[in-house]
């Protein structure tokens, strides 16, 4: 039951390929509020910037569509607001887009807040002497192949948006708790000062941005940590009061468990120094909660602290860094190994001969050694998939790894079967600087009318 | 005799860039002592000098009766060029389950 003075935060998505029918069940049967979905991997604006160039109606998250069209029924009827940042890179797209599904659904004219202000290409444009955080180089080093530069908002903006009224609320960066910190700010008025509540809001929103990992997803171990009825995992909610009391439940009957041991995992999952994990919101500190089982699949989250909110933005750049080539084959039986290893040398000399170079290059033995090495402490399996893999700025170089190596059923050692078709993808690649956040313009417009 | 990891804890992989973290929890809160003294950050960096550059940071969290290891320079340079299968390094937290402690006492989780 959800206590009578607490709102109710629902996750809906915690990535884009997340499953959907969890966030219905919730919108039909959680109670909740609200429902947050999170759908920005590191590389997605990026991804989603390239497809905006070629149609400049697109951009925002793909799956907007059979998200909305799943739970906009349901959360219209039951008042519950949308809040996501399926907006990718382009809201503003993504916000017409949601409008219409509201209307072939047959729901009228719903608006759309939209948050604006993340891309922040054409400032970093001219701060070439920012530095990535991850080398130390400047980002002069990156700059001509930059595909985006978004920072990463915070939820006072979010915020903002939901205090418009629009039923829907899509944004394109913002940082993963504040989704679902910006609620609780629209609810209870809290402020900045007051960190032990930002503090308790945001560790709510880490414990729910990956859905079903606080329910016993990305968690089971046959018969040492079993989770009951696996295949269909409930999403996560927060029941929080105005005092930053927080509670974590999930879908009544649904599949899965949330429990201390499962919402422990998921609160340092992602966390480097556990007293100073940095969000645009606050420094939160997670050094002093505890975690107290109060009814079945409820989980109480007490003792969150943080410090003030840093002066900076995180801002991800995204860039093409050439293109990743990648060929697969097995092999079964006598030798197994010894025969992939000679393919390996061979589609390693056919590529040498060739002429083509890679900046990096892989050989993995599926079955043995491809998740964590060492292939001479492995005893040997009676089957075998290898894998090669380059990188490389040459498109032709990429594509030869794995036409060489589906080759091998023709020309290579005895017995290669199942080879995957050539794979070649583009990479984007993501560093980060810090940028002030007086450089940057967060902002709201409504779509529709209110 | 010897105890793993397995045996006491269970761990989750997390990745940020070309760091991966990896959390430790105690099935029961009487064994963190136990970990604090015989799970050291320099046995972590021989189990993953295969795999991980280092350095190797040990936060120690014992509210939650859990440690967090930081592995830097362990994920082929980041999740977005990396050419491994496993790309997030989701499945290194295997490789902290395995190792192999000390158990002076013989006395299992």
């Amino acid at each position: 039951m959800k206590p009578e003075n607490a709102v109710r935060i629902g996750a809906g998505a915690g990535t884009s390929d997340d499953r959907l029918v969890p966030a219905l069940e919730l919108a039909e049967r959680g109670d909740i509020d609200y429902l947050v979905f999170e759908c920005l991997a590191e590389r997605t604006v990026s991804r989603e910037n390239l497809s905006r160039s070629k149609n400049p109606d697109l951009g925002y998250a793909p799956s907007l569509h059979s998200r909305l069209r799943m739970v906009l029924p349901a959360c219209i009827k039951n008042g519950i607001r949308i809040v996501s940042n399926m907006g990718a890179a382009n809201p503003l797209g993504g916000a017409r887009a949601a409008r219409k599904e509201a209307a072939d659904l047959g729901l009228g004219d719903v608006a759309v807040a939209v948050v604006l202000g993340d891309d922040v290409s054409s400032v970093v444009q001219h701060r070439a002497g920012l530095m990535l955080i991850e080398n130390g180089e400047p980002l002069e080093s990156i700059l001509p192949k930059m595909i985006s530069a978004n920072a990463y908002l915070g939820a006072d903006v979010v915020c903002e948006a939901l205090n418009t009224g629009a039923p829907i609320v899509l944004s394109g960066r913002v940082a993963d708790p504040s989704l679902f910190l910006a609620p609780m700010l629209h609810e209870f008025d809290w402020s900045y000062d007051d960190t032990a509540k930002i503090a308790q809001g945001t560790a709510a929103g880490h414990l729910l941005e990956c859905t079903a990992s606080v329910t016993g997803g990305c968690f089971g171990w046959p018969g040492k940590k079993d989770v009951p009825d696996l295949a269909n995992n409930g999403y996560p909610f927060a029941d929080v009061t105005p005092d930053g009391g927080i509670v974590i439940g999930k879908t009544p009957d649904s599949g899965g468990r949330l429990d201390v041991m499962t919402c422990t995992e998921q609160l340092i999952y992602e966390i480097h120094d556990p007293t100073a994990y940095i969000t645009p919101d606050c420094v939160l500190d997670i050094s002093g909660i505890a975690l107290t089982q109060e009814a079945a699949d409820r989980v109480r989250v007490s003792g969150a602290r943080a410090k003030p909110r840093t002066p900076t933005y995180k801002v991800n750049v995204g860039y093409a860094d050439g293109y990743i080539g990648e060929g697969e084959v097995s092999y079964g039986g006598i030798d197994a190994v010894a025969r992939a290893k000679w393919a390996a040398e061979v589609v390693k000399e056919r590529l040498r001969r060739q002429g083509f170079t890679y900046d990096d290059f892989r050989m993995d033995l599926i079955g043995m050694s491809s998740l964590h090495g060492e292939p001479e402490k492995r005893p040997e399996p009676y089957e075998v998939r290898l894998r090669l893999a380059g990188r490389t700025h040459d498109r032709k170089a990429a594509h030869a790894i794995g036409f060489e190596t589906r080759a091998l059923h023709m020309h290579g050692p005895g017995g290669a079967g199942g080879a995957c078709e050539p794979r070649v993808r583009d990479v984007l690649a993501v560093k980060s600087v810090l940028l002030p956040k007086n450089m940057v313009n967060p902002q709201v417009v409504v779509e529709g009318t209110l | 005799m010897s105890v793993r990891v397995y045996d006491l804890a269970h761990a989750r992989a997390g990745d940020k860039g070309n760091t991966s973290n990896i959390s430790v929890i105690c099935y029961d809160a009487k064994h963190w002592d136990f970990l604090e003294r015989e799970l050291t950050p320099e046995r972590v960096a021989t189990a993953f000098q295969h795999i991980a550059k280092g350095p190797i940071r040990r936060f120690p969290l014992r509210n939650l009766k859990a440690f967090n290891f930081v592995i830097e320079n362990a994920l082929g340079g980041g999740v977005t060029v990396s050419l491994a299968q496993d790309i997030h390094g989701k499945s290194l937290s295997n490789v902290m389950l395995a190792i192999e402690l000390p158990d002076p006492d013989g006395k299992r989780g």
